[in-house]
């Protein structure tokens, strides 16, 4: 039987991989904008698992919400390295280094 | 609870949403070549929106007749009280913007659109009363922020920020939800009022998961250590009105935010996240005064002093008393006007070709090139060390003197032995300015708006500042006390 505590393991497991994603990845910024849509996938199945063990909408209501939103932070996190490439012509993370102290 | 009451209460924000919208439609259609009139518009919405929040405020409105959308969103007090900070900053910004971007041919019509949703976004935070419409208020500010970041598009510093303040402020929003889905899945609400009620009944392991991912969610949007490392460079690569901006309206929205989510829904439980606050307190004032010591850049400088002071104000909110809300509020307002004045010295501060000067070591000897502009620099300098005649000293008493009240005589003694280490570095640019031989680098005079906005800070700072406390105080203890109303 699977109960609530699997999804949350499930999640918890997705929400540590994106987040180390992000500060172990040394190459590509392409790579943390992925590193950040698991997480939000993460605190979405968190969300309708939580909805579905509770019987209450709120969560799913609010992961539709998540999506919506993860959608417009992915087109306005595209767009910035776009103008980002323009500027230096790479998205490596080592040379995000203009500024330092 | 019916729908024309609620529509009632969100009146600003439906002011702001709309002139938003279409004032959009006005910019597709004429170009950047009315991004002047837009950004005169878009002023007047703000202060449209100001004037239909202050009666909230002046009336101390607090209770159930405050609640919208079935407890969705609350337009008390306390809220109207951050409202006319985040309006009034906003509109600063968008003032001393044209000047700046004229300059290098980069004042676009999408500008004032983009502060005025950010400040929209603001306005929605300080009023949320349930998980879901924070964090739609957080994204409609983070998202707009993170295009302000990278709009100045032929400069890769700008480009770089925008990045930056991108993936951190988006991995800040993962945590932030992260924790929002186990205090629901814990605690079976999204409404702060249900959150408290369920959190009452005894703290669970997940929902102490829970509070800690909000809490630290919530500090990266405040830049309080050590979730603090994205502020300089963010501070440095953005165009210096962006950067006034940031330092100003999204600062006093996430911070007036995390009071209602650690007063409100955590409220009953203030044992579990007093000491993250008191250890981010202490942590953030000692980061931000000895991170700004070896600085060449005044715009991180100024980065690291918002840490710093983000750090006094949340002695404030360790606390957990009205007093202490009351003291952040007026530290909040104190804080805007210090920041304001500061950055709009720095846009004031330009070379012959026009250039912007943002090294310290330029500042040299300005005090005989521009004292009008020294003066006004310095006193920004004294009021931000907390040094007596100056106003910025009465808001750093005030939070003292709520710590001490509340038993936290400790982390008060702390945090005034720290602000000396931080009166050093302000100290040095006074120096510079003063007494080192003149670098004549800075040149030329200044836009009216410019000059207009340092007097009008300046003036607030001053010692002319201590006739208001009575008003500050009684208005900030109003705001605090909705917060501490329970509906």
């Amino acid at each position: 039987m699977i109960g609530i505590e699997h999804y949350v393991v499930v999640s918890s497991i997705l929400f540590v991989l994106g987040v180390l994603g992000i500060f172990l990845n040394r190459k590509n910024v392409i790579v943390i904008l992925m590193a950040i849509e698991l997480i939000l996938l993460a605190v979405n199945i968190n969300f309708v698992a939580f909805s579905a063990f509770l019987h209450d909408l709120t969560g799913q209501i609010f992961a539709m919400f998540v999506l919506t939103v993860a959608a417009g932070e992915a087109a306005i996190g595209l767009a910035i390295l776009v103008i980002y490439f323009r500027g230096r012509g790479t998205i490596a993370v080592d040379d995000v280094n203009r500024m330092k102290g | 609870m019916d729908w024309s009451h609620s529509l009632r209460l969100i009146a600003p924000e439906e002011l702001l949403s709309i002139s938003g919208l279409v004032l959009l439609l006005v910019a597709a259609w004429a170009g950047d070549k009315a991004s002047r009139t837009i950004s005169v518009l878009c002023v007047a919405a703000l202060v449209g929106a100001g004037v239909l929040v202050a009666p909230a405020l002046c009336a101390g409105a607090m209770g159930p007749d405050t609640v919208a959308f079935s407890g969705q969103f609350r337009a008390d007090a306390f809220a109207s009280f951050a409202k006319l900070l985040i309006y009034g900053a906003a509109a600063a910004s968008l003032m001393v913007a044209p000047a700046f971007f004229e300059r290098v041919g980069a004042m676009r019509a999408e500008y004032p659109l983009l502060i005025l949703f950010a400040a929209l976004g603001g306005g929605i935070m300080v009023s949320a009363t349930d998980l879901l419409t924070l964090y739609i208020g957080l994204e409609l500010n983070s998202l707009a922020s993170y295009v302000l970041a990278a709009f100045l598009r032929s400069d890769e510093r700008s480009a770089e920020a925008g990045l930056k303040y991108f993936v951190l402020g988006a991995l800040a929003s993962g945590i932030l939800l992260f924790g929002m889905s186990l205090t629901y899945g814990f605690t079976g609400t999204t409404a702060f009022a249900g959150i408290s009620a369920a959190l009452d009944g005894g703290l669970t392991m997940g929902a102490t998961f829970g509070i800690v991912f909000v809490l630290a969610g919530l500090a990266f949007k405040i830049a309080a250590v050590p979730f603090h490392m994205w502020t300089p460079d963010v501070y440095e690569g953005s165009p210096t009105p962006v950067t006034t901006f940031f330092a100003t309206a999204p600062k006093v929205a996430a911070l007036a935010l995390t009071m209602r989510v650690a007063l409100d829904a955590f409220g009953g439980q203030d044992g579990a996240w007093r000491q993250i606050v008191v250890f981010a307190a202490l942590a953030s004032i000692v980061v931000g005064a000895l991170g700004a010591i070896g600085q060449r850049n005044i715009k991180r400088l100024m980065a690291y002093s918002s840490i710093n002071n983000v750090g006094f104000i949340l002695i404030g909110l360790a606390c957990a008393t009205a007093e202490g809300a009351s003291a952040m509020l007026v530290y909040l307002a104190i804080y805007v006007a210090m920041t304001l004045g500061g950055f709009v010295a720095i846009l004031m501060l330009r070379d012959a070709e026009g250039q912007p000067v943002e090294a310290i070591a330029d500042l040299a000897g300005l005090s005989r090139t521009r004292p009008m502009l020294a003066a006004g620099l310095a006193m920004v300098m004294f009021s931000l060390a907390g040094i007596p005649p100056l106003f910025g000293f009465w808001g750093k008493f005030v939070v003292f003197q709520a710590a001490v009240q509340a038993g936290l005589v400790p982390l008060a003694a702390i945090g005034i032995a720290a602000s000396v280490i931080g009166a050093f570095y302000y100290l040095k640019i006074v120096k510079v300015m003063y007494f080192d031989e003149p670098a004549d680098k800075v040149a030329g005079g200044s836009d009216w708006a410019h000059r207009f906005l340092l007097l009008a800070t300046s003036l607030f700072i001053s010692p002319l500042g201590y006739l208001l406390t009575k008003w500050l105080g009684s208005l900030a203890d109003a705001a605090a006390a909705a917060l501490f109303v329970a509906v």
